[in-house]
């Protein structure tokens, strides 16, 4: 898709824009999103309206009518269930999954799917959808129903939250990752010292995963400090935590909390860059996913 | 009379609708056949999608003197000049807007856009002529890649799915339809495309929904054809790539970046987006045609000519809708007429864009992890294991792959394919094992390793080989689209927030400004002299040699 986001629902939306706002990883490479924000040069010149931009537009909902649809519940289990799923999402007897059919998104009150159910529908390729006895009155609060259901969806196109699923991350072998950690991460981290207790600090075996791949565990929190030494031509050093570098300056933060930048040109001054993350990162293009599942399982046992 | 002077004095009678007719101004449709120098009259600036363009004021020596001519700010504000139009109810007025497509250039106009709004900027001195501004219904306000001009008219796409034609002079609007439907959740962002008497129009969706691309008549707005990019009924072709019609009926395969045409054939050619659902291909198991594939049809039809897969049953969201690139070149001493893409999963592909024939196939993502292996055909066989599972696999590119819609360039003096390079890893972990499948791009979660750069490159690619020329390597990922010229430069981000021309031959860096750019660069003659223009926000900047 052409973005990270995809507003579905007002209520969702909101609760999105920080993870949104989040998850534009390397963002760049879609020219920088700017969200919307609020206020700012958002009057219209001659005094008259316009509203600032929310984040979600009025988009693809109605509003629900609750009671109506509270109707509809049993009633979509009754009828409709068995073949489209009770998550409306398509069962195993061939109904199709309502919350990305072009006719129950289109519909505003059941007058879309009413002959539906009252004909059928019998579209070749597909699987036949028999006519079905439903007064139309219970045909729209099925319909209001099914409304509500698809305003839970997620951004994105996702469906509506299902109920809290565990899935164990737990797949490796912990003498094996033993052996790998001990070939690969000893060097640096040790299991007696600042690994000691590690699986205690985490409270899922995926953040720590997570945590030890970033490289994020060891070493009290300063890993991922860069620093660099920067030497001029008549050979004067100066040292501090790298602040940024590209190939025309870079900036550094002196011991003193000022800042420095020096321009760059070429190779000149010399750059020489301290890179805690370094040796982390130099893994990401060896480790195969069972090494990972095999550290994390033995990481795990460090409690 | 004799004959001769019958003529004449019907050459002189004529004269004044000739050149009435020379100086209505405008996009001559025709004109778009000839190669880029003088304006910018489409999304690539000509048909080619090289981005390459004949100038040459501006050179390897020169470009140390670009100077700045204006910097001009586009104003979303609705002033007493603004032109409003639009099925919405309100007037929502944003507080930002950032240019992040073509701003087309004819006769010493610009036409930046921004989603919802359409400006005329005096290319001299940035100043805003006229300002079009489009009530909205809603939907996904992600970015406008541009407008399109046919003759005296202006053609651009708005999110809630509509083509609005406006008169080019005074932005006022001629019609409006709509192309789209809103309630399945379709946006509409790229750039019309004007080829002969044809509009061609696509649009974006992250819900399970068909792609498919559009061909309108400028004068009346009528549709002319349309051609889904999955198959939508029995016996269509491509139907044996999925489980049933209905998953093929809900297969995505978007087409939002604009393509490339080749007149010789007249074939359309353009990348399509991902399969839906995103992530999780459980429920469509097979190739999945004809999403992330680059696909021939004939303007005139709307009929496929022939398609290449550049990413088979893709499962990452790596969309293959980036702008291909027309190269005509010998290989074996044959000359070739070819098409060439680096997709966003970090293979380089280039087809006979006559046949649709395989010629090359190379990964240029450094770390590119996702793949078993070659097909015969010169597909990539993608690895099951690196999908999405839920002990978490570790993939590289991320989401945004490494490269997207940021147009590359293509010089026909070095040979080489340029296009940025952006190398993440990520773990990809299921979250919705359901087997069938979830919707949208849900049912991960993606987390990624952000351990500093492990290499983000400008690259040179030579398109007959897929042979590296060289990488460049720059401290960031991400940034705008390319351009390169006669002049042997390469303008382009350095993903660090700052503009950089390089060295066509090498990428070494010969000129640079601190702006953090969110368009492609573009270049254009006015007034005797090379103009360079790129887009930072809402921010357009203009350099020029004095």
């Amino acid at each position: 898709m052409q973005r990270w986001t995809k507003p579905v629902t007002g209520l969702f939306l909101l609760f999105c824009l920080t993870t949104v706002l989040i998850g534009q990883q390397r963002g760049g490479a879609r020219g920088g999103a700017v969200p919307a924000a609020p206020g700012a040069q958002g009057n219209r010149g001659g005094g008259g309206g316009g509203r600032p931009a929310p984040t979600n537009f009025p988009a693809q909902q109605r509003v629900i009518d609750t009671a109506l649809a509270a109707r509809g519940n049993p009633l979509y289990a009754t009828h409709c269930g068995t073949c489209h799923g009770t998550d409306l999402r398509g069962g195993q007897r061939g109904g199709t999954n309502l919350l990305r059919s072009a006719i129950v998104l289109n519909d505003k009150a059941g007058e879309l799917i009413f002959p539906v159910v009252r004909d059928g529908l019998n579209n070749p390729g597909m699987s036949p959808m028999p006519p079905m006895s439903v007064s139309q009155d219970d045909v729209k609060a099925i319909a209001e129903y099914i409304a509500s259901i698809a305003a839970t969806a997620q951004r994105q196109g996702g469906p509506p939250p299902g109920p809290p699923v565990t899935l164990n991350i737990l797949v490796g072998d912990a003498a094996a990752g033993k052996v790998y950690f001990d070939a690969k991460c000893g060097s640096c981290h040790s299991v007696a010292g600042d690994l000691k207790g590690i699986a205690a600090r985490f409270t899922n075996p995926r953040d720590l995963q997570n945590s030890w791949l970033a490289g994020g565990g060891g070493r009290g929190g300063n890993a991922a400090r860069v620093t660099a030494t920067v030497t001029n031509q008549n050979g004067q050093k100066v040292e501090g935590q790298l602040n940024r570098i590209d190939d025309f300056i870079v900036i550094l933060t002196l011991a003193d909390g000022s800042t420095q930048s020096f321009r760059r040109n070429g190779d000149v001054p010399k750059v020489e860059i301290r890179d805690p993350r370094e040796a982390h990162r130099n893994l990401l293009p060896a480790y195969t996913d069972k090494d990972i599942h095999n550290v994390t399982a033995y990481l795990v046992t460090l409690k | 009379m004799k004959p001769v002077k019958l003529l004449l004095v019907a050459l002189l009678l004529l004269l004044p609708t000739l050149l009435v007719s020379q100086s209505s101004g405008g996009v001559d449709p025709a004109s778009l056949l000839k190669p880029l120098a003088d304006t910018w009259p489409t999304y690539s600036g000509d048909y080619t999608g090289r981005r390459y363009s004949a100038l040459k004021q501006v050179d390897r020596n020169t470009v140390k003197n670009l100077t700045l001519g204006w910097i001009g700010r586009v104003n979303p504000a609705l002033g007493a000049g603004t032109i409003v139009g639009g099925e919405g109810a309100e007037e929502w007025t944003p507080g930002n807007v950032s240019v992040r497509g073509a701003v087309l250039m004819v006769d010493g106009i610009l036409y930046p856009t921004a989603p919802d709004h359409v400006w005329a900027i005096d290319a001299r001195d940035g100043r805003q002529l006229w300002h079009y501004y489009w009530k909205t219904r809603g939907g996904t306000h992600i970015g406008n890649r541009g407008v399109g001009i046919w003759r005296n008219y202006l053609f651009f796409e708005t999110p809630d799915n509509y083509l609005v034609s406006l008169d080019l002079k005074t932005g006022k609007e001629r019609w409006h339809v709509e192309i789209a439907d809103f309630d399945q959740q379709y946006f509409s962002t790229m750039a019309p495309m004007i080829i002969g008497d044809h509009v061609i129009v696509g649009t974006g969706n992250d819900l399970d929904a068909p792609g498919f691309l559009q061909s309108y008549h400028p004068e009346t707005g009528k549709l002319e054809w349309k051609f889904y990019t999955v198959p939508m009924n029995p016996g269509d072709p491509g139907l044996e790539t999925w489980p049933n019609l209905d998953a093929a009926r809900h297969g995505g395969g978007f087409s939002w970046v604009p393509g490339v045409y080749d007149p010789e054939t007249r074939l359309y050619i353009f990348g399509t987006g991902n399969p839906t659902p995103g992530y999780t291909g459980a429920g469509r198991p097979g190739d999945n045609l004809y999403t992330c594939s680059l696909v021939a049809v004939n303007v005139d039809t709307g009929k496929m000519a022939w398609y290449f897969q550049t990413s088979v049953h893709d499962t990452h969201d790596w969309d293959s809708a980036q702008t291909p690139i027309l190269i005509d070149a010998t290989i074996n001493g044959q000359p070739r007429k070819l098409v060439s893409t680096a997709a966003r999963n970090g293979y380089f592909y280039t087809v006979d864009r006559v046949t649709g024939k395989h010629v090359v196939t190379t990964k240029y993502g450094s770390y590119s992890n996702w793949a078993k292996g070659l097909r015969p055909d010169g597909t990539v066989e993608p690895d099951p294991l690196k999908e999405a599972i839920i002990p978490g696999s570790l993939v590289s590119p991320v989401e945004g792959g490494v490269a997207n819609w940021p147009p590359p360039a293509y010089s026909p003096d070095t040979g080489f394919f340029y296009t940025k390079e952006n190398n993440g890893f990520n773990v990809l972990y299921l979250t919705d094992p359901d087997p069938r499948g979830s919707m949208g791009l849900a049912g991960k979660q993606p987390f990624g390793l952000n351990l500093g750069s492990i290499g983000d490159f400008l690259t040179a690619i030579d398109p007959r080989t897929g042979k590296i020329g060289w990488r460049r390597k720059l401290y960031g990922g991400g940034g705008g689209g390319l351009l390169t010229t006669a002049g042997g430069v390469l303008f382009a981000s350095d993903g660090s927030g700052n503009f950089v021309a390089y060295d066509a031959r090498n990428g070494n860096p010969l000129w640079h400004t601190r702006i953090n750019i969110s368009n492609a660069p573009q270049t254009y003659m006015l007034d005797g002299r090379q103009h360079v223009l790129v887009a930072s926000g809402d921010t357009l900047y203009d350099f020029l040699l004095y």
